[in-house]
């Protein structure tokens, strides 16, 4: 392995007493105050995270439309330049190359991706292209800072001047902030409302500090990744590499909302099929009653069959309890469902409950 | 980081005092800060016997799980009740209020197996 890549506000972390910890090919933070305050700050007020470690794509080209509706399974003819959607990148096989959101531009599309996936997902869509398609990856000449919580907007609003009374929320906007032309959206990994700033390398100084000055007067608080995930958790956000990856299907993991069936898309037979005859298995929710922790890859029972596998676990800081994503027979897969988590040689007791575990988000 | 001076220590991360033949056991400071906020700690009831560097409990934080390991063997005689319901006072004050349980120990002569704090804060470095 190469030397893990410092972001550009790497110094700004150990500023702040982050601790840091290498993550994808990155060295970022995982907490700075602790996970638990990190959360509820994002929860109850706003927080602020260094996201430099996802891609980003640019597609263009006469045929950017026709390449992109074919390798993801969301239906892009539906986006006006300016709106974003959520969808993911699929193998013949129906399993998930990538998860991520594609920004509709002007004259193309702008994907953001998962940092772990940046060179898999590069190769596999140059693999693809046989038309007049242009993919450029920005990923190393851009930053990203995310602004996210219920009072995002007034920490938003004291460093741009965009109308963000009038934006909605998975739109984009190219606009002046702390005095540099960006792209920023609504958007977020956290179930609240907040913002996410793409930001060049000669304004990545002046943005950090700009929005930890208007930060620092709402109590803002740095968030690290470890907070990210309790937040992306107990949304049913999946995580791909744990929730998600090659192995799985967007209708086993529950994102049949983000595949459109009326266009044709690489694995649409398989994924159609499943889709139709049910699928064995499915992503679910589950909350345990007992203090044990169920973490990724403990296993779930029927009774003494085994009829799964948890693929995300923590305690949520929100709700106090133990809560897991994981996948069970499809016999288990409804809401009510009592099944068993094996931690430590003992079956602890969980029932399936319905997304998202925490329901009173700014944003669901 | 905070290494009292007055302790014994495990490579594990635990420490122990012992007063005649009673010996408290918690974890360190650097333990607590590695392992985040503490959601829960699973020890063993009093009556019961440990054994030195025999797992005697788990310990959760929100991020990952980690066994504990019995400093000095013998048999519980308390177990700190508070950790129940505030857990996180581990975090706070691993030396004080956050101490997990008490044992009578079987061989007070097992501390000499244990490191000081000059020889614990060397495995941290």
């Amino acid at each position: 392995m190469s030397e893990p890549i410092r972001t550009r506000f790497y110094n700004y972390h150990l500023d702040h007493n982050a601790k840091m910890v290498e993550f994808a090919g990155y060295v970022m933070p995982i907490q700075y105050k602790g996970i638990t305050t990190e959360h509820l700050a994002v929860r109850n007020n706003v927080g602020m995270f260094d996201l430099s470690h996802m891609g980003e794509f640019e597609i263009t080209g006469k045929d950017a439309t026709a390449f992109v509706q074919r390798t993801t399974t969301n239906n892009v003819e539906q986006l006006e330049p300016g709106q974003i959607q959520y969808s993911c990148i699929t193998l013949p096989t129906g399993g998930i190359v990538d998860d991520m959101l594609v920004y509709r531009m002007e004259d193309g599309y702008y994907l953001v991706v998962n940092a772990a996936n940046i060179e898999k997902d590069f190769n596999w869509l140059s693999s693809q292209i046989n038309e007049d398609v242009q993919l450029i990856n920005h990923s190393e000449q851009t930053s990203l800072l995310a602004i996210q919580g219920p009072n995002s907007e007034q920490v938003m609003s004291k460093i741009t001047d965009a109308n963000l009374a009038d934006m909605a929320y998975y739109t984009w906007v190219r606009a002046e902030v702390a005095g540099c032309e960006v792209m920023f959206s609504r958007t977020g990994y956290t179930g609240e409302d907040g913002f996410e700033i793409y930001i060049p390398p000669e304004c990545t100084d002046q943005i950090w500090k700009a929005a930890m000055e208007a930060g620092g007067k709402h109590d803002m608080e740095l968030i690290g990744l470890g907070a990210r995930d309790t937040l992306r958790l107990e949304m049913k956000m999946a995580l791909y590499g744990n929730d998600i990856d090659e192995s799985t299907t967007p209708v086993e993991a529950g994102l049949s909302f983000i595949i459109d069936f009326d266009k044709d898309f690489i694995g649409k037979d398989v994924i159609e099929t499943q889709k139709k005859e049910k699928p064995k298995r499915r992503l679910v929710c589950l909350e345990l009653s007992d203090r044990a922790i169920p973490r990724h890859g403990y296993a779930i029972f029927d009774g003494e069959e085994q009829i799964g596998n948890v693929t995300s676990g923590s305690f949520s800081p929100s709700l106090q309890k133990p809560i897991a994503l994981g996948y069970v027979a499809r016999k288990k897969a409804k809401s009510g469902s009592e099944v068993s988590i094996e931690i430590r040689n003992k079956k602890v007791p969980a029932v399936v409950v319905k997304p998202p575990f925490y329901k009173d988000a700014s944003h669901k | 980081m905070d290494i009292p001076s007055d302790l014994k220590y495990t490579k594990e991360h635990e420490w122990v005092s012992l007063d005649g033949d009673i010996a408290t056991i918690g974890i360190t400071d650097y333990a607590q800060g590695e392992l985040g906020d503490i959601v829960f700690v699973e020890l063993p009831a009093v009556g019961e016997s440990i054994s030195q560097m025999d797992s005697f409990g788990t310990i959760e934080a929100v991020k990952a799980v980690s066994d504990l390991y019995a400093p000095i063997s013998g048999e519980v005689t308390e177990v700190n009740e508070a950790l129940e319901d505030d857990p996180l006072v581990i975090n706070r004050d691993p030396y004080g209020d956050g101490w997990m349980v008490k044992v009578r120990v079987s061989d007070a002569g097992q501390v000499e197996q244990l490191l000081d704090d000059t020889g614990y804060r060397e495995i941290l470095d």
